[in-house]
């Protein structure tokens, strides 16, 4: 702890640390944040991760291909069927293997329903984390639709294990398409009261404009992928820049902001809502027939060698790096998890601001912690 | 730019670089840990190249040595390559942090010391990020044995 200092008042002042978390509210999960303040002033965040670290990547090492599919839904759980998805692409690229087209939309229009879900609850806890019970009520009502969705066809309702390499596990429930369209239609009508809760409350605006600001260079040198680098101006959504499953086919927008403060982290992931909905639209009619599942061998192997993927979460970009010694379980697997990054920037980019202001600032990183300490 | 372009380019910079792209997915360039820093810092701040983010920070233990690898991308045009250090040595694995160049290393390099014990020199905060301060060993190690939380079957 510093020295006593004067502040020119003749009165003795002091920095003091504050502990936030473990166990805390809004750090979303077991994070413990040391806070070094001057006043109400942050003047350092220092936080400790790694309380729930479980060596996921440990375990890859030991696990079959097929195995480690369903580890993934262990990390980050609201993006889970995206975390599945990255491990298929990968394996299903290294053994050049081609799967249907059938596969491919329903994996997006998967994909896309679980980044809704995800950015729905995501809402729903920024708006209580600044004090507003009733946006969690409302996105949980909404977001109860879609893990219905799940539920009806893969059995699950947040960790799916629906994609498998080679395809996805079941086909389709005979009421998915009218299911969804019925989901759509509804939050078309809601998703605006989202922005009559929140996005246009003059209390909200206030907390939230122009704090916690992040500029497009630090976002950059910092590695921050996802919504939180789009609200900065930067352009680096990999469904656009490297396309998979069916998102070439698709057109949405990449929704980009240049003002890098709170609010437009907000504001971004809000207008994503609309554009997964976009493209849930250009697919849900035309969902092409064919198999479900390409053959493949009972243990699969990958050829030696290194391999990347890389898959947008609703969280940002999940990378994958595989280095495969031959065998039935890969040599070395890591996962480059983007809340880690994105966790790493608080500090920077609460420097100088008010305690009251960070806990909409990590709002807006949107944390998962199983997704940061894997 | 192409990969032939890139290599050559690489190669004049630092000649003891080994550069292969052929069959597969990324260009790779494997240096020794002392050239990694110069090689580094040019590839993120020359105008050719630009690789100005850094995707991924992963720590590699092959029995014989050990390597870090670093997944560099070009945000502008969306290029990507690989870089790795070969650290000979086992016992004091050693190479010098890129979080000067890329501010993103901090705790992936961290996170590589927790596992594999790799000591990133002149880091800032070089300690344990995910396991506990009083921790033996690195678990990510290939020699690693821990009877109490690693179920063998």
């Amino acid at each position: 702890m510093s020295e006593f200092t004067t502040d020119g008042s003749g009165l003795k002042t002091q920095d003091y640390f504050i502990n936030m978390g473990p166990q805390h509210p809004s750090t979303h999960g077991v994070l413990r944040l040391v806070l070094e303040l001057d006043g109400e002033i942050i003047k350092k965040v220092i936080p400790h991760i790694g309380y729930i670290h479980r060596s996921i990547e440990k375990m890859c090492e030991h696990d079959s291909y097929r195995q480690i599919v369903h580890l993934t839904d262990r990390m980050d759980y609201l993006s889970s069927h995206i975390n599945n998805e990255g491990v298929c692409l990968l394996v299903e690229n290294a053994l050049g293997l081609e799967v249907s087209d059938r596969v491919k939309v329903i994996r997006t229009i998967f994909a896309e329903l679980t980044r809704l879900a995800s950015h729905q609850l995501w809402w729903g806890v920024m708006g209580m984390d600044m004090g507003a019970l009733t946006s969690f009520l409302y996105a949980f009502r909404d977001r109860e639709m879609i893990n219905d969705i799940f539920e009806e066809t893969c059995g699950a309702r947040l960790t799916m294990n629906y994609s498998v390499p080679g395809g996805v596990m079941f086909d389709l429930h005979p009421n998915f398409v009218k299911d969804v369209k019925a989901f759509l239609k509804h939050f078309k009508t809601k998703l605006p009261e989202y922005d009559k809760l929140l996005s246009d409350n003059i209390i909200f605006r206030e907390r939230t404009e122009g704090v916690g600001y992040l500029s497009k260079e630090d976002a950059i040198n910092y590695a921050i992928t996802g919504p939180m680098a789009r609200a900065s101006g930067v352009s680096n959504d990999i469904r656009k820049h490297k396309p998979y499953s069916a998102y070439d086919r698709v057109e949405f927008k990449e929704i980009v902001s240049d003002k890098g403060d709170t609010f437009a982290r907000y504001h971004v992931r809000i207008l994503e809502m609309w554009e997964s909905m976009r493209i849930i639209d250009q697919l849900i009619d035309t969902i092409p027939e064919g198999e479900i599942q390409v053959k493949t061998k009972a243990v699969i192997k990958l050829p030696k060698g290194e391999y990347f993927q890389s898959v947008e979460t609703a969280r940002g970009e999940l990378g994958i790096y595989c280095v495969s010694d031959g065998g039935k379980s890969p040599y070395r697997f890591k996962f480059r998890s983007p809340g880690f990054s994105n966790l790493m920037v608080l500090d920077h980019m609460s420097q100088g601001s008010k305690l009251g202001d960070l806990v909409a600032m990590m709002s807006t990183i949107d944390i998962v912690v199983p997704d940061i300490d894997r | 730019m192409d990969n032939e372009k890139l290599k050559s380019l690489i190669e004049g910079w630092e000649p003891t670089a080994e550069v292969t792209y052929e069959g597969i997915q990324h260009l790779t360039a494997v240096v020794a840990p002392e050239k990694l820093y110069a090689l580094a810092e040019k590839l993120h701040g020359a105008k050719e190249t630009q690789f100005d983010f850094l995707t991924c920070l992963s720590g590699v233990d092959y029995k014989e040595h050990m390597e870090v690898v670093y997944h560099l991308r070009c945000q502008e045009n969306f290029s990507e390559m690989v870089l790795k250090a070969k650290i000979p040595s086992r016992t004091k694995p050693e190479v010098e942090t890129v979080c000067t160049i890329w501010q993103a290393a901090e705790w992936h390099e961290r996170e590589a010391y927790d596992l594999f014990g790799i000591v990133f020199l002149k880091h800032p905060d070089l300690r344990r990020i995910l396991l506990d301060d009083d921790w033996v060993g690195y678990p990510l190690r290939k020699d690693y044995v821990d009877t109490v939380n690693i179920v063998s079957y």
